[in-house]
C-alpha cells in the first residue's frame, strides 16, 4: 500500500487577476516566455479591456471567497480602445475608496497598468499583491457564508 | 409658511390655468399627523390641497422620471438638484419641468419625534415655523422645531434651489459653517478594523426591503441588479455578504449623483444610518474630481466621463 506522506499544508492565497488582452495578458506571457519567476498563486481572467472589468466581477470574487483581486490593463494612453482604462480608473478609483471606507483591507483589491513589454513589472506586481495577502491572511470580510480555505 | 403655501398656489394656480404645465406635483395633509403625502394636481378647483410646511419630506423628482407630460414640480433644494442630475442623465428634457423652487428651512426627521416621545402616539400636530406642536393622549407639547431636523438638513449647503424657474418666497440663507463631512471623516479616521465592525453592526440590521432605492429618485433602473436573474449578480439572501453588497453597489450606484437629499435613511423601518455610505461618495466625488451633484446642468457625473490625468496614486 501506497503511502502518502501529507505535509503541514501552508495557507496560499488564491488571487483571481483581470488582464487586459492586449497589455498585461501580454506582459503576463512575456514574464513566462522570459521564465521569470513569480508566485503560483493567480488564477488569469482574460478580458478585451480593463474596462471590461465591471465593479460586480470583483465585489463577487471577493464574495466567492477570492482572497484578492488584481485588475490589469494598459497604460494610461495607450489603451487598445483608445479610452477604456481611463473610463476604468475613475470607476476603481470609486469602488477602492468604498471599500476601504467599509473596512476591507487595502490588499485585497488591486490594480495595476503593466504594458506588453513591461514582463518584469507583472512579476513583480504579483510578487508585490502575493506577499501583501499572506501577510493579511486568509479573506474573511464579505465573504458569502462559510467558504473553506482555498476553495473559492 | 402660510405666506409660502398661498404663493405655491397661486404660482401652481397660474401655470395650469395658463396650460403651461399639464400636472403640478406638490404636497398635500396626509392622514396622519406629522406627514404629507405627494399630491398631483391637474385641475385649478384642487389647487387648495396644496399645502407646504416642515413635514414635506417627499422628494418629488421622483415622480417626474418617466412622465411625458409637462409638470410643474415644488421643489426644495434638495429636489431641484436632483431634478438637474436626471436632466443631465436625460431622465426627461429640460422644458417638460417647470421647477417651482421653494426655500427651504429643512425638513423634520418624524423619528427624531418618535424616539422623545417613547410609546406615546401623536394623534394631533401643528407644525410652524420655529415649533411643532404634538397632542396625543395625556400630553400637548410644544418642540422648537430646530432640534428635530433631518440629518441631512442640519449640514445642507443648499436650502435655495440652484436651478428653478419660478422662485416662492424670500431666499434664506444658506448654512456656511457646518462640516458636512463631520461624520464620515470621523469614521475614517477609524482602523479599518473598526469600521468594519461598525458597518457590519449597522447594516446587519437591514432586512432587503428595499424601501431605500425605492424611495431614491436616481433609482429608475428598469431592473435593479438585485433583481436580477440572469446573470443572478448577487444574493438576495439577509446573509451579512449580500446585504453588504447590496449597500456597497447601491453607494457606488449613486456615487456622484447622489445629493443627500436623506430620503434613503428617512425611509429605512430599521433606522440605518445610509447617509454614512452616501455622504463618502459625495465625499470622494468632491476631493477626487472636484464635482458636486445637481448644481449645474452642463457638468457631467464624474463617472461619466474622465480625464488624461486623473489621480491614480492607488494604481501600481
Amino acid at each position: 500500500m501506497i503511502k502518502v506522506k501529507t505535509a503541514e499544508k501552508e495557507w496560499n492565497p488564491k488571487i483571481l487577476a483581470f488582464l487586459c488582452n492586449w497589455c498585461s495578458y501580454a506582459g503576463a506571457d512575456l514574464a513566462g516566455i522570459s521564465r521569470m519567476q513569480y508566485p503560483p498563486n493567480i488564477r488569469v481572467v482574460r478580458v478585451p479591456c480593463s474596462g471590461r472589468v465591471n465593479p460586480y466581477f470583483i465585489i463577487k470574487a471577493l464574495q466567492r471567497g477570492w482572497d484578492a483581486v488584481l485588475v490589469s490593463g494598459c497604460h494610461p494612453g495607450d489603451c487598445h480602445y483608445i479610452s477604456g482604462n481611463l473610463v476604468a480608473r475613475r470607476r476603481f478609483a470609486v469602488l477602492k475608496d468604498l471599500l476601504e471606507y467599509l473596512g476591507i483591507e487595502p490588499g485585497r483589491v488591486n490594480f495595476s497598468w503593466v504594458s506588453a513589454a513591461e514582463g518584469e513589472k507583472f512579476a513583480n506586481v504579483v510578487k508585490d499583491v502575493v506577499q501583501k495577502v499572506k501577510a493579511l491572511g486568509p479573506t474573511k470580510r464579505l465573504v458569502k457564508g462559510v467558504v473553506p480555505y482555498g476553495k473559492p | 409658511m402660510e405666506n409660502l403655501e398661498n404663493s405655491i398656489r397661486e404660482v401652481a394656480e397660474k401655470l395650469l390655468s395658463e396650460k403651461k404645465v399639464d400636472l403640478i406635483i406638490g404636497y398635500e395633509r396626509g392622514t396622519l399627523p406629522l406627514r404629507t403625502t405627494p399630491c398631483f394636481v391637474d385641475k385649478v378647483e384642487d389647487i387648495q390641497k396644496l399645502v407646504w410646511n416642515a413635514s414635506c419630506d417627499a422628494n418629488l423628482s421622483k415622480y417626474v422620471v418617466g412622465r411625458k407630460e409637462k409638470v410643474g414640480v415644488v421643489a426644495k433644494g434638495c429636489d431641484a438638484r436632483l431634478i438637474a442630475v436626471c436632466v443631465i442623465e436625460k431622465q426627461f428634457p429640460r422644458e417638460n419641468v417647470v421647477i417651482i423652487g421653494v426655500p427651504c428651512l429643512g425638513v423634520i426627521d418624524r423619528k427624531k419625534i418618535e424616539m422623545e416621545l417613547g410609546d406615546r402616539e401623536v394623534l394631533e400636530a401643528i407644525v410652524e415655523d420655529e415649533q411643532i406642536k404634538v397632542k396625543g393622549e395625556g400630553f400637548d407639547l410644544v418642540f422648537p422645531k430646530n432640534d428635530f431636523l433631518c440629518d441631512s438638513c442640519l449640514t445642507c449647503k443648499h436650502r435655495n434651489p440652484p436651478i428653478y424657474d419660478v422662485f416662492v418666497g424670500e431666499k434664506v440663507p444658506e448654512i456656511t459653517e457646518a462640516n458636512e463631512f463631520a461624520e464620515v471623516s470621523s469614521l475614517e479616521s477609524k482602523s479599518a478594523e473598526e469600521r468594519w465592525e461598525h458597518f457590519k453592526e449597522e447594516l446587519s440590521k437591514c432586512i432587503r426591503c428595499y424601501a431605500c432605492r425605492n424611495v431614491c429618485p436616481l433609482c429608475y433602473c428598469k431592473i435593479c441588479f438585485v433583481d436580477q436573474t440572469m446573470p443572478a449578480w448577487f444574493g438576495k439572501t439577509n446573509d451579512l455578504a449580500d446585504t453588504m453588497i447590496y449597500h456597497i453597489v447601491r453607494a457606488f450606484h449613486v456615487a456622484g449623483r447622489c445629493v443627500d437629499c436623506g430620503a434613503c435613511s428617512r425611509a429605512c423601518p430599521m433606522d440605518i444610518n445610509l447617509r454614512e455610505l452616501m455622504k463618502k461618495t459625495e465625499k470622494i466625488m468632491k476631493e477626487r474630481y472636484g464635482y458636486e451633484a445637481g448644481v449645474s446642468l452642463e457638468k457631467v457625473p464624474p463617472l461619466g466621463e474622465f480625464k488624461m490625468d486623473d489621480p491614480q496614486e492607488f494604481i501600481k
